[in-house]
């Protein structure tokens, strides 16, 4: 027995209850939401809680912490938006196209990055996003400084028109609770309690006999192709890809995001999301800079907070409850 | 009838000629994490005695060094080091306070050569050693001062591991099983080492496997069992306890 | 004219001593990187913005105060200690006993602070800043004309570089620091002031950011950004040198400069992202890096 207890990145993960429920609020509270907020508010954030959601994924159930995950949200912007723009295939297939580069790049990010762990897995992904960033930079597709844009949403499936702001938010809002439901379904599933025994205690889920590698890597490209979905999903709602989504800020700010609301928890990352956008249409406005206050939300969070608010919500109820 | 019946009696034979304890341990319990691992441990080493503290393995005799030293913070008790108590004093202010540690696995540092690992130990008080007398003992040490630390065989490094606390004028050393794994001639030379420190007035709580080495040079023996000590007594009442003391350290 | 594979000699020169330039930076962060991270296990993502912080005491104290670049050379390293010491004191210190991630998130968010406040109160564009009297023109030296100020850059970093390796190999503190990199309690329970060297070390490695800070003060601008987009290219290296070494981490960040530079003159176009190729083939054939010991 070691003296070094130390606090891990993440918090122990309880079994939630069936959560039939609970996706079936979202879903109300999606359906009434747009009756409220802007819908285009809500539909970047619904993309911000998928980018979160895979995101954590990978940070709260595999304990891998990525630096670099711009490259799958902005590489698939960047493809779904060209093939729009230039293949001019319908939504769904340009969506898909964009969820295929994503993935193809967590392959070869993911390959190399698991070679090590911890800090250096995090040093690894900001650099290889970084590279990916300045292909973006030089690549004649993307329009370098200018990006992609100026291009039609298309009809779904060649019949729903998604220029018509409600039928894309019914889509969009479609895909994040398949997704969010997907992803559920990923952390209870037996493939899903190996990756969290690999956060627990990766050598003894080696002496098991289980591939760590294959599984972090499985994990790492299914975190990818989900964060790719949100990416895809942000092009086709603002018609726009740009260098901004693949840059490190944007990385940091999915951190930030899952980090907030609660690593390792299920609602953290819708919360995260919710709290970070809010805060971002709230500075646009207010004058204050927003990096700086991003920066300071971060060191607090460290030094603080490092359960997050749903962290925080539930270690409450289970000291209450214990 | 069982072996710590006959363990429980109490020391009879008056330690320290009437002086103070120069450490005095009092329900002292220790946790590693959420692991209670010391449960109120009492023991006093007077100036100038080496005491032993005998105990299977994982009973806390190690754990009891470093609580003392305070290297667990998590801990609750009473040590008093020359009637000062230092539950309060920062980890790296008790070595000023006169009290060294050998850890049990030597600590010597790779990145060190052995001169640097010799010298590493600020001198906290005068009547240390000086390094020629310290290389006229260890002369092996002055053949590799240049060589780094961890180059050197178990034994030397034991040697040094003991030699760099010399050096600092410590008047307390908690030594923590300086033969373990080491060849009998090795042994023998601690054992002279530690005699060496005797004459010299250096009082040592050691933690010893080794029953028949700690017998030849200790004063004064504890022995352990699940966190607490459960006897005490003297070097001349250990002929009565030997039997008794194998069952009980399952030797 | 002489051509070397069909590359002019002046152009492949000029080429060569920007890649050193730009090594003598990534050989000064990396190195404070590695101090810092060697002792308190602390990545720190706020290397690049120190490095800026640097840069921009040294305009500063020459706009507010009248000190010039050699005072700055000075003074604007011991600012940026101070800050980070503060830092490391009243923050970072309750992050020692968590998992490593969290030293490396809180210096990010610390990076962003930085630079965001910067940017709020400088803008984006960068404030001019003059190269001293001393160093200004160029020498001739046979093959090309050096300008002096980057002739003064590379020996500068060097002899930083090389002091900072004997102070850490030779004296007593580099002994102390060495020992603790190893074992920290047992060097405390000897008796050594365990938190202050960890606040003396993060300073001293902040420090060496701030010196590469003002270096490049009169070669890039001062702006506030110039710190972040190295602070990625300086953990690539770091990876590739591996953070076990200091030895390591400055041969390795003079060896990328000069194949970044060489890169520019032979394939321009990959010039910005070799480092990172380098590091991925790097961990694909030793993932522990090339100077570094198996993690």
């Amino acid at each position: 027995m070691s003296a070094k207890h130390a606090d891990t990145i993440v918090m122990p993960t309880r079994k939630s209850p069936v959560p039939a429920l609970t996706f079936a609020a979202l879903i109300l509270v999606l359906a009434i939401l747009p009756a409220f907020f802007y819908p285009i508010f809500v539909m970047k954030l619904l993309c911000f809680v998928l980018f979160a959601a895979a995101f954590n994924l990978l940070l709260g159930y595999t304990g891998l912490l990525s630096f670099g995950h711009a490259a799958f949200f902005g590489g698939a912007a960047y493809v779904t938006a060209h093939a729009l723009k230039v293949w001019q295939v319908t939504p769904e297939f340009a969506i898909l196209a964009g969820v295929a580069a994503a993935i193809v790049l967590g392959l070869i990010i993911g390959a190399v990055a698991i070679r090590r762990q911890g800090i250096y897995f995090a040093m690894i992904t900001l650099a290889m996003a970084q590279m990916f960033y300045f292909f973006c930079l030089q690549a004649p597709f993307t329009n370098g400084e200018d990006g992609i844009q100026g291009f039609s949403r298309g009809h779904l499936f060649g019949i729903i028109d998604l220029n018509e702001t409600m039928n894309l938010y019914y889509f969009i809002a479609a895909v994040t609770v398949l997704s969010l439901v997907l992803i559920w379904r990923i952390v209870n599933s037996p493939f899903g309690q190996i990756l969290r025994a690999i956060r627990e205690n990766e050598p003894r889920t080696i002496s098991l006999g289980y591939s760590v590698q294959r599984f972090k890597l499985a994990a790492f490209v299914m975190s990818a192709g989900l964060t790719g979905l949100a990416g895809a999903l942000k092009a086709l709602l603002f018609q726009f890809a740009t260098l901004a989504d693949v840059a490190w800020q944007m990385s940091g700010e999915v951190i930030l995001m899952t980090l907030i609301g609660g690593i390792g928890t299920l609602a953290g990352p819708v919360v995260g999301a919710g709290i970070l956008i809010g805060m971002q249409n709230f500075l646009a406005t207010s004058g204050l800079p927003v990096t700086m206050v991003l920066g300071g939300t971060f060191m607090v969070c460290v030094l603080l907070f490092r359960r997050g608010v749903v962290g925080e919500i539930l270690n409450l109820l289970e000291r209450r409850r214990g | 009838m069982t072996a710590t019946d006959t363990l429980t009696a109490p020391a009879t034979v008056a330690r320290g000629g009437g002086a103070a304890p120069q450490l005095k341990v009092r329900k002292l319990e220790a946790w590693y994490g959420e692991s209670h691992a010391l449960h109120g441990v009492d023991l006093d080493v007077y100036p100038g005695e080496t005491v032993t503290l005998l105990g299977r393995n994982g009973v806390g005799k190690t754990t009891t060094l470093r609580a003392i030293m305070g290297i667990i913070r998590k801990r609750k008790g009473e040590v008093e080091f020359e009637q000062k108590s230092i539950m309060r004093v920062p980890l790296h202010r008790i070595a000023h306070a006169g009290l060294g540690f050998v850890p049990e696995e030597r600590g010597i540092f790779a990145s060190l050569t052995v001169e640097e690992n010799l010298t590493l130990p600020p001198v906290v008080a005068k009547g240390g050693m000086s390094i020629e007398k310290i290389y006229e003992i260890f002369p092996n040490l002055f053949e590799r001062r240049g060589s780094p630390g961890t180059k050197l065989s178990g034994g030397e490094q034991q040697m040094l591991a003991i030699a760099r606390i010399l050096r600092t004028g410590v008047r307390l050393i908690l030594l923590d099983e300086p033969t373990e794994g080491l060849a009998p001639v090795i042994v023998e030379r601690i054992g002279e080492v530690l005699k060496v420190l005797k004459t010299h007035g250096v009082s040592v709580l050691l933690v010893e496997q080794n029953f028949r080495f700690a017998s030849r040079i200790a004063d004064h023996f504890y022995v352990m069992d699940h966190g607490q000590v459960i006897d005490s007594f003297t070097v001349s009442e250990l002929p009565a306890r030997t039997e008794a003391l194998n069952t009980a350290l399952g030797v | 004219m002489t051509t070397i594979f069909g590359v002019a000699l002046p152009v492949l020169t000029g080429q060569l001593l920007i890649g050193l330039i730009n090594g003598s930076f990534y050989a000064l962060l990396s190195l404070g990187l590695a101090v810092i991270f060697g002792l308190l296990r602390i990545v720190n993502f706020a290397h690049g913005a120190f490095y800026m912080l640097g840069a921009f005491a040294a305009w500063m104290l020459l706009n507010f105060a009248g000190i010039g670049y050699w005072g700055a050379l000075f003074l604007a390293p011991l600012i940026v200690a101070v800050v980070g010491m503060v830092i490391e004191r009243t923050m970072l210190r309750a992050l020692y006993g968590l998992d490593h991630l969290y030293g490396l998130l809180f210096t990010f968010g610390l990076a962003l602070l930085l630079e965001g406040g910067f940017r709020h109160y400088f803008g984006t564009s960068g404030q001019p800043f003059a190269a001293p009297e001393a160093l200004r023109g160029a020498t001739n030296i046979g093959f090309m004309m050096l300008p002096n100020y980057r002739g003064w850059v590379v020996v500068a970093s060097l002899v930083v570089c090389l002091g900072t390796w004997a102070i850490i190999e030779k004296t007593k503190i580099g002994a102390y620091l060495r020992a603790a990199t190893e074992n920290s309690t047992l060097v405390q329970a000897f008796g050594v002031n365990v938190p202050l060297l960890l606040t003396l070390t993060y300073g001293f490695g902040c420090a060496l950011a701030g010196v590469a800070g003002v270096l490049a003060a009169p070669l890039f601008q001062v702006s506030p950004l110039m710190g972040s987009n190295l602070i990625i290219i300086v953990f690539a290296v770091v990876v590739i040198g591996g953070m076990g070494s200091i030895l390591g981490a400055i041969v390795t960040g003079y060896m990328l400069g000069i194949v970044e530079g060489l890169c520019k003159v032979f394939y321009p176009e990959a010039a910005n992202i070799v480092v990172f190729v380098i590091m991925a083939i790097v961990l694909l054939l030793r993932p522990a890096g090339l100077f570094g010991k198996d993690s």
